[in-house]
C-alpha cells in the first residue's frame, strides 16, 4: 500500500485539492507529516457533520407560487416563470458561497456530485422550492447510504416533472423514467455492463406506474388507480413489483456498486478506472449498505489516489476553477454573482445541468472555447486588484459585479516573495508546485513581478489540471 | 430517380395541381461540379434530441399514419405536397425554393441494424460511424481527414463546431469549437504554443496542450475582417450559428488579397431539442421553422460569396421517434428517419424509401431502409474522392444524391 505515513507537502495538497477546493497554505501545513489514512478519516468525519454555514434564501419557507395551471394569462405564466428562476439564482448564489466558505468542502463536493449524478434541471421544473427540496435531499444523504438517496430521488418531484415520470399510466407506461434510473442512476449503459434489455426497461416502467407528482402543492402522490398491479419480471425476478421493489432489485445487482464506483472513481482518483480495484471497492460498498463515507475512504486510500501518475490527472470542473482560485489566493469579494454567472459561461449551470447525462466531465470541459474563458477568467481575477493601492476593483461578468480585493503581498510572503518583487529561481519552483498539479508547460518572461507573475501562471495549461 | 418517373406518380387532380405549382425546374441544366475537392465544405446540422421525421417529411398516403397519430398527424391539406405519397410539414416552407431547384435531396428512412435508443449511445454510433456494439472514438469526418482529406489543403482547421461542445463527427480531429469566430480570435492571444512539455505522460495535458495549439493555429486562419453580408440571419441560437458559419467560410475566401486561409472543409451545427416526448406539435413546428429559414439563410449567404455550388448541408439526428404518438401528446424514442441534403452541387428528390409503418419492429419502431453510412459514403467517394471504406469501416452502397 502507497499511503504515506508521512504526508509530505505536495501529497497534502494533492488530497486537498482532490477532497476539496484548491487549499490555503495554512491548511496544507496543518497536514504535513500526518499519515494519509488519518487525514482521510478526519476529513470524512469532518464532512458527515457538515451544516450549512449561513441560512438559506428566503423562497424556501414562503408560501408555494399558485399552480402554474390556476394562472389566466400567458402573461401571469410567464412572471411567474421568470420569478421562480430568480429564486433558483438565489439557491445557486447561496450554494456557490457555501462552496467558497465552507471548512468541509468534501461536503460541498459530495452534494454537487450527486446533482450531477441525478441530474435535473430547473429549466424543465420551474418551481424554485422543489429544487431546493431535491438539494436538500442530496446535503442529507450526500456521505450517508445510497440506496437511501436512490429511493428518495425516485420520488422527488423535481426528479419526476423532469424525467417526465409524473403521469405514467398502467395503459401507457412512460418509459424514460425507467430507461434513465437504469442507464444513468444505477447500472449504467445496458450494452456497457448494466445487464438490462428493453424487455427490463417496459416491465420497469410497469413497476412505475401510478407515480406521480401533485401539481397543486407538487409532492410526490402514487395514484393507486394508475398502477399496473400485474406480475413483473425485471432481471430475471419475478414478482407484483412496484416502484420500491424494483430499486431495490437494481441496488441489488453488483453492476449497480460497480457503477457508482466508477463514477466516482472518475471524480475523485483517476480518468482511467482500474476495474480490480472498482469491483473490490463496490462490494465492500454494497456490504456495508452502500455507506458512501466507506466508498470514499476507500477510494481515497488506493495506490492509484496517491500514485505519482495520478497527481495532475483530472481536469478542473468551473467550480473548481472559480472557487479554488478564489479560495486558494483567498481573494475577498462583495457579492458571489458573478462567479454563478461565471461557472456557467465555463459549462457548468449550477441546478440547470444540459441534460439528464448532467456534465460529463474531464475533457469535456475543454474546447477552445471554454480554455480561453478559463484563462479570461483568471486574467479578469488578477488584473482587477491594483497591489500597490491594494483598492477595491470590480469584477464584471454579465450584468453581476463584486468588488475585489487580494493581499497579494501576504501570498507571497510565505513563500519568501513580494507582490513587486522579481521572483528567483527558488521562489518560482515553489510557486509552480503550489500552483499547477503538474510541471509548468511554458516559460514566463524574465522581469516579471510577483503579482503578475502568479496571473501568469494561471495562463500555464498545467493550471487547469488537478 | 429520373424526374419524367417522378412526376407520373403524381395520380391526383390535387396532386398534380400542387405539384406543377412546385415541380422542381427540369429544364434547368444539369451543373456539373466545378470545385475541386480542396475548396469544398460540409456543413453538418444536428438535430438534437432525435427528430419526429414522421411529422416532417408526412406519408400523408397512408392510412396507417393517421391511425398511429391520432391526434398528432399532420392534415393532408396542412402539408406541402411533395407527390402523391409524402409531403413536408408546413413550417419547412422556407426549403420549399431548394426542391423547386432540385437542390434538395430528402433520403428516406434513415438509420442502422440494432437501433439504439438511448441519446447518447445513439448519437455516438451517428458521430463514430461505428457498428451498434462497437464504441469507437474517432468520428467519421475524422477518419475522412485521415483518409486523405487532411492532406489536400493547409486547412485552417480540420473542423469547426459551432455552439457544441461535443465533437461528435470531428472527434479526435483538428477541430476547434467556437460560439463566435471574430470573438475566437481576439480572445486567442492567450493561448500560445507550449515550449517546455514536448511530450507528457499525462493525458489530461496533452489533451489540454493540443488544444491550446489547434487554437492558435485555428485564430491565425481565421483572423480579418469581418463580412458585410447582405443576407439577414434569423435571430436565436440556431441563426447565429448559421451566421458564424457563413462568417468563418467568409474568412476563407480564396480571392482575398491578404488570404492566407486555408480553408475549413467540415462545420457542424446544432439545432434542438427535438426530444419531444410531450405535446410536440407546436414545439415541433417551431424547430422545423427555425431549421429551414436557417438553411435558406445558410444558402443565401454562400451565394453572396460564391460558394453555394462547393457547399453540402446535410442533417443528423440520435434518431427518429415512434411510430405511435404516446399519451402525452407527444412520441417516444425511435429508430429511422428522413434526413435533408443540400447544396449547389446535389441532385434534388426522394431518395431511398419511405419505412413500412404495417412493419414495426420488438419496440414499435419503424425498420430502417438506408444506412446512415450510405450517406457517408456517399460523401467520402464523390465529395472528399477518399476511400470511403476506411471512414464507414465496411462497404456500403452510395447514393446518388450529388450531380456527376
Amino acid at each position: 500500500m502507497l499511503n504515506p505515513i508521512q504526508m509530505t507537502s505536495q501529497q497534502a495538497r494533492h488530497l486537498l485539492v482532490r477532497t476539496g477546493f484548491a487549499p490555503t497554505q495554512a491548511e496544507v501545513d496543518k497536514l504535513v507529516g500526518k499519515p494519509a489514512q488519518t487525514a482521510v478519516a478526519d476529513i470524512i468525519t469532518s464532512a458527515l457533520a457538515a451544516k450549512p454555514k449561513y441560512p438559506p434564501p428566503a423562497f424556501v419557507s414562503q408560501a408555494p407560487p399558485t399552480p402554474a395551471n390556476q394562472l389566466k394569462t400567458v402573461d401571469e405564466r410567464q412572471e411567474q416563470r421568470r420569478a421562480q428562476i430568480a429564486e433558483g439564482v438565489e439557491l445557486k448564489a447561496w450554494w456557490l458561497r457555501e462552496m467558497l466558505e465552507t471548512p468541509t468542502p468534501l461536503a460541498e463536493r459530495m452534494v454537487l456530485f450527486w446533482h450531477n449524478h441525478f441530474a435535473t434541471s430547473q429549466q424543465k421544473v420551474v418551481r424554485s422550492q422543489a429544487m431546493w427540496r431535491q438539494h436538500q435531499l442530496f446535503r442529507r444523504h450526500a456521505l450517508g447510504s445510497f440506496a437511501s438517496l436512490l429511493h428518495g430521488i425516485a420520488k422527488d418531484p423535481a426528479m419526476l416533472v423532469y424525467l417526465d415520470a409524473a403521469n405514467s399510466r398502467r395503459d401507457a407506461p412512460n418509459e424514460n423514467f425507467a430507461r434513465e434510473v437504469m442507464e444513468l442512476f444505477t447500472l449504467g449503459e445496458a450494452t456497457q455492463g448494466g445487464g438490462y434489455n428493453e424487455q427490463d426497461i417496459k416491465e420497469v416502467a410497469r413497476a412505475f406506474t401510478g407515480w406521480s407528482v401533485d401539481r397543486d402543492d407538487f409532492s410526490f402522490k402514487f395514484r393507486a388507480p394508475a398502477h399496473d398491479i400485474f406480475s413483473k419480471t425485471v432481471l430475471g425476478k419475478v414478482g407484483l413489483f412496484n416502484g420500491d421493489d424494483v430499486l431495490n432489485i437494481m441496488l441489488a445487482q453488483p453492476a449497480c456498486g460497480e457503477f457508482i464506483i466508477g463514477k466516482l472513481w472518475k471524480e475523485f482518483v483517476s480518468p482511467m478506472p482500474d476495474k480490480a480495484e472498482i469491483k473490490r471497492i463496490a462490494k465492500r460498498f454494497a456490504q456495508s449498505g452502500y455507506a458512501i463515507d466507506t466508498a470514499l475512504a476507500d477510494l481515497f486510500t488506493t495506490d492509484a489516489f496517491w500514485a505519482d501518475s495520478n497527481r495532475g490527472s483530472l481536469i478542473k470542473s468551473p467550480v473548481d476553477l472559480v472557487v479554488g482560485t478564489v479560495r486558494q489566493f483567498a481573494f475577498s469579494y462583495s457579492d458571489v454573482l458573478p462567479f454563478v454567472l461565471k461557472t456557467s459561461q465555463l459549462g457548468q449551470n449550477l441546478l440547470m445541468p444540459p441534460n439528464v447525462k448532467g456534465w460529463p466531465g474531464y475533457t469535456d470541459w475543454i474546447n477552445a472555447t471554454k480554455l480561453l474563458e478559463r484563462k479570461n477568467f483568471t486574467q479578469q481575477l488578477f488584473r482587477s486588484i491594483d497591489p500597490a493601492l491594494g483598492r477595491m476593483a470590480m469584477l464584471k461578468v454579465g450584468k453581476a459585479e463584486a468588488a475585489m480585493m487580494l493581499d497579494a503581498d501576504a501570498f507571497l510572503r510565505a513563500y519568501g516573495g513580494r507582490a513587486d518583487g522579481v521572483p528567483n529561481e527558488a521562489l518560482k519552483t515553489t510557486l509552480a508546485g503550489v500552483l499547477l498539479a503538474s510541471d509548468a508547460t511554458q516559460n514566463i518572461a524574465n522581469g516579471t513581478v510577483g503579482v503578475a507573475y502568479l496571473r501568469t501562471l494561471t495562463l500555464d495549461p498545467a493550471y487547469q489540471l488537478k | 430517380m429520373k424526374r419524367r418517373d417522378f412526376l407520373s406518380n403524381v395520380s391526383t387532380a390535387t396532386g398534380a395541381a400542387l405539384l406543377s405549382a412546385h415541380a422542381p425546374g427540369w429544364a434547368q441544366a444539369v451543373a456539373s461540379r466545378a470545385s475541386s475537392v480542396q475548396e469544398r465544405i460540409l456543413i453538418l446540422i444536428e438535430l438534437k434530441g432525435g427528430n419526429d421525421g414522421l411529422n416532417t417529411v408526412v406519408p400523408y398516403a397512408d392510412s396507417a399514419y393517421y391511425q398511429l397519430r391520432n391526434t398528432i398527424g399532420i392534415k393532408p391539406d396542412e402539408l406541402i405536397k411533395l407527390d402523391a405519397k409524402v409531403g413536408l410539414h408546413p413550417d419547412l416552407k422556407a426549403l420549399l425554393p431548394f426542391w423547386e431547384k432540385n437542390e434538395l435531396a430528402i433520403v428516406q428512412g434513415v438509420g442502422y441494424p440494432e437501433a439504439n435508443l438511448s441519446h447518447f449511445r445513439s448519437i455516438e454510433i451517428w458521430g463514430t460511424a461505428s457498428k451498434a456494439n462497437e464504441y469507437l472514438s474517432d468520428g467519421w469526418a475524422t477518419r475522412g481527414m485521415h483518409a486523405g482529406l487532411a492532406s489536400k489543403a493547409a486547412y485552417t482547421a480540420e473542423g469547426v463546431l459551432i455552439g457544441m461542445n461535443d465533437f461528435g463527427p470531428l472527434a479526435g480531429a483538428r477541430a476547434v469549437s467556437l460560439n463566435d469566430p471574430v470573438a475566437f480570435v481576439n480572445q486567442s492571444r492567450l493561448a500560445r504554443v507550449n515550449e517546455l512539455a514536448t511530450s507528457t505522460q499525462n493525458p489530461a495535458l496533452r489533451y489540454l496542450l493540443k488544444v491550446e495549439n489547434e487554437i492558435s493555429q485555428a485564430a491565425d486562419g481565421l483572423r480579418g475582417d469581418k463580412y458585410a453580408f447582405d443576407t439577414v440571419f434569423p435571430t436565436g441560437q440556431f441563426g447565429n450559428g448559421v451566421a458564424a458559419a457563413a462568417q468563418i467560410v467568409a474568412s476563407q475566401r480564396r480571392d482575398k488579397a491578404d488570404n492566407k486561409a486555408g480553408g475549413v472543409p467540415v462545420m457542424c451545427l446544432t439545432l434542438g431539442s427535438f426530444d419531444t416526448h410531450q405535446n410536440q406539435l407546436g414545439t415541433h413546428a417551431g424547430l422545423l421553422k427555425q431549421l429551414a429559414e436557417g438553411m435558406a439563410a445558410l444558402k443565401s449567404a454562400l451565394t453572396e460569396l460564391g460558394a453555394w455550388d462547393r457547399t453540402l448541408v446535410m442533417t443528423f439526428s440520435e434518431f427518429g421517434r415512434r411510430a405511435k404518438q404516446n399519451s402525452s401528446g407527444g412520441t417516444d424514442h425511435g429508430t429511422a428517419a428522413p434526413h435533408f441534403i443540400a447544396g449547389g452541387a446535389v441532385r434534388g428528390g426522394l431518395y431511398g424509401q419511405a419505412p413500412d409503418l404495417n412493419r414495426l419492429d420488438g419496440t414499435q419502431n419503424v425498420i430502417y431502409t438506408t444506412d446512415f453510412r450510405q450517406i457517408y459514403t456517399t460523401v467520402a467517394q464523390q465529395w472528399w474522392g477518399v476511400n470511403a471504406e476506411s471512414v464507414v469501416r465496411g462497404r456500403f452502397d452510395a447514393l446518388k444524391f450529388l450531380r456527376a
